[in-house]
């Protein structure tokens, strides 16, 4: 039971003390704490506008906050949420964390462009938080031209410059990971060594750097037809509507899976962890995550089949969109066979793992109700569509990033959390998700528009219901900010493997030195050794019951 | 589907046709949500730790378990796609119209305009049991036009028509939608659509002072924004005669031929050079930015009243 550890009190956190020595840091795992403080704070600026939005929408006539106001929180809410918490939240900080540490290596390829990531996110964020404060932007999170582009009375090219810029920290973190996880993986760790977390954030960092371009060029459009009149988008112009849904669409679907493809690789942590046994088919789930990553650049006109596509765009995305589905469905089996014969535990990460597995298996099957052309005909744009991709990126991704959190929380601050109270949060989230979401399902069905500030009185009892659940979900989800609080002033001190797991980052003391291994480990093992029959386990550089 | 608890009342036969594949499908998803679901909790409570259950040969062979549910799975979303596509194919494919709609979006409302010249503004009303075909039209931004007890939409996109169908089968007032988002008053942007029985149709129709057919109204703009000057038999200029044009192919000077729709007679009049007929100088003036959406398809309804025939391939 003895792990690799250093002499106690040199810890990445202790090291150095001095605030220039936080913000000028070019240690990983500082960083992922500096993105942690940001993503988190921005999680909050949006949870604020969800709880306008349900609120609001708690009466049909909408009169608290009125339509523009409406419009604006809605606007706030995707912007913030998709770009600066959803997409930079698990590889950003468990990722920036965890990347080097499960590899064995002593940092990032290039720790200078990590850190030159979190200033440029941070700068994005202030010029979000700028369009925000200086009266908010009406056009939704998607920019629709040309409505965006001559219409609308937001401040739409402030919106689209902090985008911008934050797709810049996106590609600089994306680019480190993928030099990261092909240059330095430590000697003996393979491809199919990898923990699965690693292949999760390889394949968003690949989408990442491929997609975000794409954005980029929109955005840029959007500006020069909306500042200077250039008609690219909008008729009247000379331009094409349709145009901007393809380009935008082209990044946004993919950058659903930015958002989901790491937290399946979390979730393919925590469950042979807590079950006690190896993940189920290996091979299988390391290639469904990179076929998730291919055939998710072509499927975006699923999002347009009532826009005016021809024909045969409309059938082919369709099929696509099926075929995609195809490898998330193998992962749900795997992950469901994984617990086959196990020896299961249920502490909070694991609860959290459950949870991310059903709810993005219900957000998953509501997606084939999607990919169904007269079926998407009637529900898009419609709640339906708005419960979907919630039980996807909040009740998959959010879920399984808290999982993450509290999994990893020993490792990254060397405090044990409160057992009980995880528990209890876990468990809230998951009723007082389902409570929110679940209701909007039927509201989309029975043809309630998403974007509306009012509707008709008919809706009401499902709209209460939905806010109802919104309240149990905030409590839920800032219980976690009290009691890690708590935890990281008085939690008790945490050991090097306290859930004796196979990974390398288990293989130093918690918290990791500042160069995260004394020397470097040398790779022997498969992950995710582990031994139901008496719960030992073989860590990857061969330890038993290290 | 009305013995469905929290279902939408289905009154067009699109709804039946969306109803029956959704119906199917949420079945589906609930037996494969039983399924999953039903595992999770069997293996939970069966090998949680402290239980004594055999934990002894675990499968090492996996594969052939990946690719029995990777088939499985595959097979399965083939079959859903097949019918999808089958019934968009349907859908997409409109039967001869009993009744054409002139619909313009704007902020923040729904015009709509009847062959025999009525007008009204967020309200439809509709014989029941008749195909009844749209023509979209936007003046500002994208809208989009839906009716959930029909469970028909569509986009409304500037700059171009869409077109689409349903046949009501239900007596009774249904909710018009925006469904894409337009702005402020996206919210507002909704009407009734009454569905009539036929004879109260026509006697609706007759209590609204149409005066002229729109096709009428439409001959009028024909001649007062100069068209007639060239289009016509007696023009010395040598311009195309429309009779006969619209439901027609036509051979353009590129070479290409196009099916003469609204679309095409809607990119003749605001864009003329990109779309020249074969044999014609080019001497049309672009009409762009002169003529309202609703003054445009009043001439599309006159070039129609003189077309090949009234419906569409």
């Amino acid at each position: 039971m003895t792990a690799i550890a250093s002499e106690p009190g040199s810890t990445y956190l202790t090291a150095e003390s001095t605030i220039a020595s936080w913000l000028l840091t070019k240690d990983h795992k500082r960083i992922a704490l500096l993105f942690f403080a940001s993503v988190t704070a921005f999680f909050f600026v949006g949870g604020f506008a969800a709880a306008l939005i349900r609120l609001n929408l708690i009466e049909p006539a909408g009169t608290l906050l009125g339509p523009d106001l409406y419009n604006r929180m809605f606007t706030m809410h995707g912007i913030v949420m998709v770009w600066f918490f959803l997409i930079p939240s698990i590889p950003a900080t468990l990722g920036n964390f965890l990347v080097p540490l499960m590899i064995g290596a002593r940092d990032l390829a290039f720790p200078r462009l990590n850190l030159a990531s979190w200033y440029v996110f941070n700068i994005s964020g202030i010029l979000a938080l700028y369009f925000i404060i200086a009266g908010g932007n009406d056009t939704g999170w998607t920019f629709y031209a040309p409505y965006s582009t001559l219409f609308s009375n937001g401040h739409v090219i402030a919106a689209a410059v902090a985008v911008f810029v934050n797709g810049f920290s996106t590609i600089m973190t994306a680019l480190n990971f993928v030099v990261t996880i092909h240059r330095l993986r430590a000697p003996g760790m393979t491809w199919f060594r990898l923990p699965l977390f690693i292949w999760g954030i390889y394949a968003t960092s690949v989408v990442m750097l491929l997609a975000t371009p794409v954005l980029a060029m929109t955005l840029l459009l959007i500006a020069l037809e909306h500042g200077f009149g250039i008609g690219i988008f909008d008729p009247a112009l000379g331009g094409d509507p349709l145009l901007f849904q393809h380009m935008f669409w082209f990044y946004s679907h993919p950058a659903v899976y930015i958002m989901i493809l790491p937290a399946m690789g979390v979730a393919s942590e925590l469950i042979p962890c807590f079950a006690r046994r190896p993940v189920f088919g290996y091979r299988g789930m390391a290639y469904a995550v990179m076929a998730i990553a291919i055939i998710g650049f072509f499927v975006w006109g699923h999002h347009m089949f009532t826009a005016g596509i021809s024909l045969f765009s409309g059938i082919v995305f369709s099929f696509m969109s099926f075929v995609v589905a195809v490898p998330s469905a193998i992962k749900v089996f795997n992950w469901t066979a994984t617990l086959h014969r196990g020896r299961i535990s249920f502490d909070a990460p694991m609860l959290y793992a459950l949870s991310f597995v059903g709810l993005f298996t219900i957000g998953g099957l509501t997606g084939l109700n999607l990919a169904t052309l007269p079926i998407d005909i009637h529900v898009t744009d419609t709640y339906f569509v708005i419960a979907h991709f919630h039980y996807i990126m909040v009740g998959g991704t959010v879920s399984a990033f808290f999982g993450g959190l509290h999994y990893w929380w020993p490792k990254i601050t060397g405090r044990l959390y409160p057992e009980m109270w995880a528990r209890a949060a876990a468990i809230l989230t998951f009723l007082g998700f389902n409570v929110t979401f679940f209701p909007q399902f039927i509201l989309g069905y029975l043809g309630m528009p998403r974007r509306y500030y009012a509707y008709p009185p008919e809706f009401q009892v499902w709209n209460v219901l939905s806010s109802a659940g919104a309240s149990i979900l905030a409590i839920a989800y800032v219980m976690p900010l009290v009691y890690l609080g708590w935890s990281l002033l008085r939690g008790k001190q945490a050991s090097a493997n306290p859930w004796h797991a196979t990974g390398l980052e288990w293989r130093t003391s918690s918290p990791p030195p500042e160069h995260n291994f004394p020397r470097t480990p040398v790779v022997t093992d498969a992950p995710y050794r582990y031994n139901p029959e008496d719960g030992s386990y073989v860590t990857q550089d061969g330890a038993a019951n290290g | 589907m009305a013995w469905l608890p929290f279902w939408p009342r289905d009154a067009s036969t699109t709804a039946a046709t969306v109803d029956a594949i959704a119906v199917s499908e949420f079945i589906l998803i609930g037996l494969v949500l039983l399924l999953v679901f039903g595992m999770m909790f069997t293996f939970v409570i069966k090998y949680r730790q402290g239980s004594k259950a055999d934990r002894s040969h675990l499968v090492r062979k996996t594969w052939w378990f990946e690719i029995g549910w990777t088939s499985a799975t595959l097979l399965a979303f083939l079959v859903l796609f097949a019918f999808g596509a089958r019934a968009y194919l349907f859908l997409y494919q409109p039967p001869k119209a009993d009744l054409e709609l002139y619909v313009v979006g704007k902020q923040w409302m729904w015009k709509v305009q009847y062959p025999g010249g009525q007008r009204e503004i967020d309200s439809l009303h509709l014989p029941l049991g008749k195909t009844v075909r749209v023509l979209l039209g936007s003046e500002d931004v994208i809208h989009s036009f839906y009716i959930p007890a029909f469970r028909v939409k569509h986009d409304v996109v500037p700059g171009t028509y869409e077109t689409f169908w349903f046949k009501p089968t239900e007596l009774g007032s249904f909710r018009l939608e925006c469904s894409e988002f337009c702005g402020t008053g996206h919210a507002n942007m909704i009407g009734t659509v009454h569905v009539l029985t036929p004879a109260d149709y026509t006697r609706w129709l007759s209590s609204q002072n149409a005066g002229q057919t729109l096709a009428q109204q439409g001959e009028a703009l024909f001649r007062r924004y100069g068209c007639s000057g060239c289009h016509s038999a007696r023009s010395t200029i040598h311009a195309p005669l429309l009779e006969g044009v619209y439901g027609s192919y036509v051979h353009l000077a590129d070479g290409r031929t196009v099916f003469a729709d609204e679309r095409y007679i809607r990119d003749c009049i605001l864009l003329p050079a990109s779309q020249r007929v074969a044999g014609y100088p080019p001497v049309m003036p672009s009409f762009t930015g002169q003529i309202p959406e609703d003054g445009l398809m009043k001439l599309i309804a006159y070039v129609q009243s003189i077309g090949a025939a009234k419906e569409t391939p």
